[in-house]
């Protein structure tokens, strides 16, 4: 395995860059996924049957919370990776942690949300309009989910190892998803929540 | 649950099958343990990361399908063959034309291009393998579980039964009860998910991993062809995920997309399946262009015609595909305005399509032109499939089609533009490329006996469709009266299948034959042709090429050839190579098992299966392995001996 020491760790051997340019495309096919959702969602968004609409189950307060908690996680594995560039393992894995945690917190409120949401009668099964935003929003909290399991294998693997060319590989892509889950996010924020409740 | 609604009962035929399926199970293990060939099974093919053996296996399953979907053909060609028979009752008959669409695009045709990618692709750009061999083993893993499990549905629960488009509210529980749909919605979500990284895969390798001095628009046109295939496959299957997901949801959980109340809408699945649907053609078709024209122009000994235009053709046609998927439902009330758009965007296409058909047809001009058998479907490509395009345009006419929308005009019109397009394409370039991964040719005598069969049947079976179209038959009629008057011509389609059969059995056989008594090749280039993957040698050292070659034109194996200069200089040097691993099988089984479970909604067992997969990535992710390195003496040894310089 050549190294190529100019560049940064996650980019130092073919196989890295082959990844990253990789973890891109996936990234594109992701883009083509949440884009079909969210019209999906777009085009459901009014039919809400004999169920109730958009304006009368959502809650600005919630989802300030869960916009606060996620766009920071995406400061902070920003943080991560820069200290990761710097070489410094423990800020890396501190910073790391701090995102996971911020995540979890995210995937906690979005839970009691559901839960709510449930409990007022708004079912994925009562109309077109539920079914489509409990999709969207759980497809997204999946991804939120399979990234915490993905962080923490990471995380153990940056303990035991430090950085190699692999473990830093490794993390700059779970940083560029866990900067996809935010972008995704703030399109949720805005046009199904800031839009539902206008 | 009963054990007679698990297992399809009532029928014969079935019965028949459920016999060839315990037999075949049981002999398999039983032949593997006698000729002690597990070891071997499982070294070399089953944990295999090689794109080549990949590749084989791809193909290989591709033609089972080919006898699965042939034998559906076959039985709704027997039922339609004369007025009111009694051979399928409506059901079974349903389940046919529906298995018969899904497979022959879905596991046969795609696996069958995808497979030739496999084979091609990293030799033909001078690569020794994928960007990420381990993940194009999960690929086709996955792709081989998700037709297994598709394959299982007639025996055990019941096939789907609301066509391969599964329009809703067909498809919906309440008039398609049995689990045939959800057969549908968890196989093509599976074997969707391998071919999305292939997409991927592929696209990395095209561009990150050329040979010194390939730039783009010195790639074969093959290479592009793929490239812009993998491109639309990684931007169309993401719809087809969320499409069988919302199915699926709708199905098993009560959700209410599809739903003819609480403000479900029908016509979005239409919608979601056909944004998926149409660039699904093109991702069968594109591939095939580029073997055409890989074909035409070694076998006309000229470099192809209008190389650019060729590629901005390609290109225009990927961008058109995804801006036509009205045109499958004209007449499923959209306005004048929307089907007048896509009646332009869809004429629209017929114009590269046209380019590509002129630049190959230049490319003959005043070629030394040979006919073997691969330039044979070629060249009845051509004409063939321009029949089927002109019959397109005819389609795309929003006011006309209310006249023939889905009748059996539609059907012919598509098997006209499938079967010379994609289903000549891999024939032909199974013949051409087979040389390179066994070392030896199939017979021409039988290539070309199988081709004339083929051909000639292939016309006898759906140009009349064309006419019982015109005349009103709809499609997926299971039956008709004889005042109709719809007998003869049925009749005369009926025969042409049996061709087409016996057409495909000398095509196996000719395989049989030539396994036996061919002569072997040992030059490695037995075609004469232009590209890199014929200047290593045949079959292909697992290492693919000794030295990385370096390309400084378009099509520098022929000029190498003709100028005497090597493509690759220096000595050897060690050659790092991927591992094999069993990880991407046993992936494809949790997948399997955990589809199945979810078919019948046993969620406890699916949930398991569902861990056993999470189980197999954290495996991968704390797995430590480098590959490993083949030595300088290794290889000069084999390429000794692939010389015949060693025995």
């Amino acid at each position: 395995m050549k190294i190529d020491h100019s560049l940064p760790l996650e980019y130092s051997t073919e196989e890295n860059r082959l990844k990253v340019l990789g973890f891109w495309i996936f990234l594109g096919a992701e883009i083509a996924l949440f884009s079909t959702l969210f019209a999906v969602y777009f085009t459901l968004a009014n039919r809400y049957g004999n169920g109730p609409s958009a304006k009368e189950i959502f809650e600005l307060k919630p989802v300030l919370i869960e916009t606060f908690l996620l766009l920071t996680s995406s400061f902070t594995i920003g943080l991560g990776i820069h200290a990761m560039r710097l070489g410094l393992k423990k800020a890396m894995m501190t910073f790391f942690m701090i995102t996971l945690v911020l995540g979890l917190g995210f995937l906690g409120v979005e839970i009691t949300e559901f839960v709510t949401y449930v409990h007022e009668g708004a079912t994925m099964q009562t109309s077109a309009f539920l079914s489509s935003l409990f999709t969207l929003l759980g497809t997204h909290g999946a991804h939120v989910t399979f990234g915490l399991l993905w962080g923490t294998a990471i995380l153990l693997q940056v303990r035991k190892h430090g950085f190699t060319p692999e473990t830093a590989n490794k993390s700059f892509i779970f940083s560029l998803y866990w900067h996809f889950l935010d972008v995704v996010w703030i399109f949720i924020f805005s046009f199904v929540y800031l839009k539902g409740l206008m | 649950m009963k054990w007679d609604e698990f297992f399809v009962t009532g029928e014969p035929m079935i019965y028949a099958s459920m016999v060839a399926i315990a037999v075949v199970s049981l002999a398999i293990p039983i032949g593997l343990t006698y000729f002690k060939k597990w070891g071997y099974l499982w070294n070399e093919w089953l944990t295999t990361v090689d794109h080549k053996r990949i590749g084989v296996m791809y193909i290989l399953s591709a033609l089972l399908m080919l006898f699965r979907g042939g034998v559906d053909a076959l039985l709704m060609r027997a039922q339609t063959a004369r007025p009111e028979n009694g051979l399928l009752d409506a059901q079974h008959y349903n389940e046919i034309f529906t298995t018969h669409g899904v497979v022959m695009i879905l596991f046969m045709a795609m696996p069958f291009v995808i497979g030739l990618m496999n084979v091609v692709i990293p030799l033909q750009i001078g690569a020794r393998d994928v960007a990420f061999p381990r993940l194009n083993a999960i690929s086709f893993w996955l792709f081989f579980a998700g037709a297994m499990l598709f394959n299982i549905s007639f025996v055990i629960g019941g096939s789907p039964d609301a066509g391969w488009t599964a329009y809703f509210p067909l498809a919906s529980p309440e008039f398609s009860p049995t689990v045939g749909n959800n057969y549908y919605s968890l196989a093509l979500q599976i074997s969707g998910i391998g071919t999305l990284m292939t997409g991927i895969n592929f696209i990395v390798t095209i561009l990150k991993m050329r040979a010194p001095g390939m730039k783009l628009m010195k790639m074969p046109m093959f290479t592009w062809s793929v490239l812009i295939t993998n491109v639309i496959i990684v931007f169309a299957f993401p719809v087809l995920t969320v499409a069988l997901a919302l199915m699926m949801f709708d199905r098993q959980f009560g959700t209410q997309f599809f739903a003819m109340q609480n403000g479900g809408m029908d016509m979005l699945w239409a919608n979601l399946f056909w944004i998926w649907g149409h660039p699904e053609v093109y991702i069968v078709i594109l591939p095939a262009f580029g073997i055409y024209s890989e074909i035409i122009s070694t076998f006309a000994r000229k470099n192809l015609y209008g190389y650019k235009s060729m590629v901005i053709s390609m290109v225009a046609i990927s961008m058109l595909s995804f801006v036509v998927w009205a045109h499958h439902f004209y007449t499923m009330g959209h306005g004048v305005m929307v089907n007048s758009v896509f009646s332009i965007t869809t004429m629209a296409i017929a114009v590269p399509t046209g380019v590509k058909i002129f630049n190959w047809l230049l490319t003959l001009r005043k070629g030394k032109i040979e006919f073997t058998t691969p330039m044979l479907y070629s060249l009845a490509f051509i004409p063939i499939f321009t029949i089927g395009g002109v019959t397109g345009v005819m389609l795309a006419m929003a006011s006309a089609d209310y006249q023939y929308h889905n009748t059996m005009f539609l059907v012919a019109h598509f098997h006209y533009v499938l079967i010379p397009g994609t289903v000549f394409a891999v024939i032909a370039g199974f013949y051409y490329w087979f040389p390179k991964v066994f070392g030896f040719r199939l017979n021409e005598r039988l290539g070309k006996l199988s081709f004339w069969v083929i051909v000639v049947s292939f016309n006898v079976t759906f140009f009349p469709l064309f006419i019982l179209g015109l005349n009103g038959m709809t499609r997926r009629m299971y039956t008709y009266s004889a005042s109709t008057g719809f007998g003869p011509l049925n009749l005369i389609s009926a025969i042409g299948a049996v061709g087409l059969a016996i057409g495909f059995i000398i095509l196996v056989y000719n395989i049989y034959w030539s396994v036996r008594y061919s002569p072997r090749d040992t030059t490695g280039d037995p075609w004469n042709a232009r590209t890199l993957e014929w200047s290593t040698h045949s079959p292909v050292p697992v290492y693919n090429f000794a030295k990385v070659p370096t390309v400084d034109s378009l099509d520098a194996f022929w000029f190498s050839k003709k100028n005497k200069t090597p493509l690759a200089e220096g000595a050897y040097e060690p050659i790092h190579m991927p591992s094999n691993s069993g990880m991407p099988f046993i992936m494809g089984i949790a997948f399997f098992f955990a589809g199945f479970f979810l078919v019948f909604s046993w969620w406890l067992p699916a949930i398991i299966a569902g861990l056993v997969i999470l189980g197999t990535m954290a495996f991968r992710t704390f797995e430590r392995d480098h590959g490993y390195h083949i030595s300088v003496e290794e290889i000069e040894r084999t390429e000794e001996a692939l010389r015949g310089e060693r025995k």
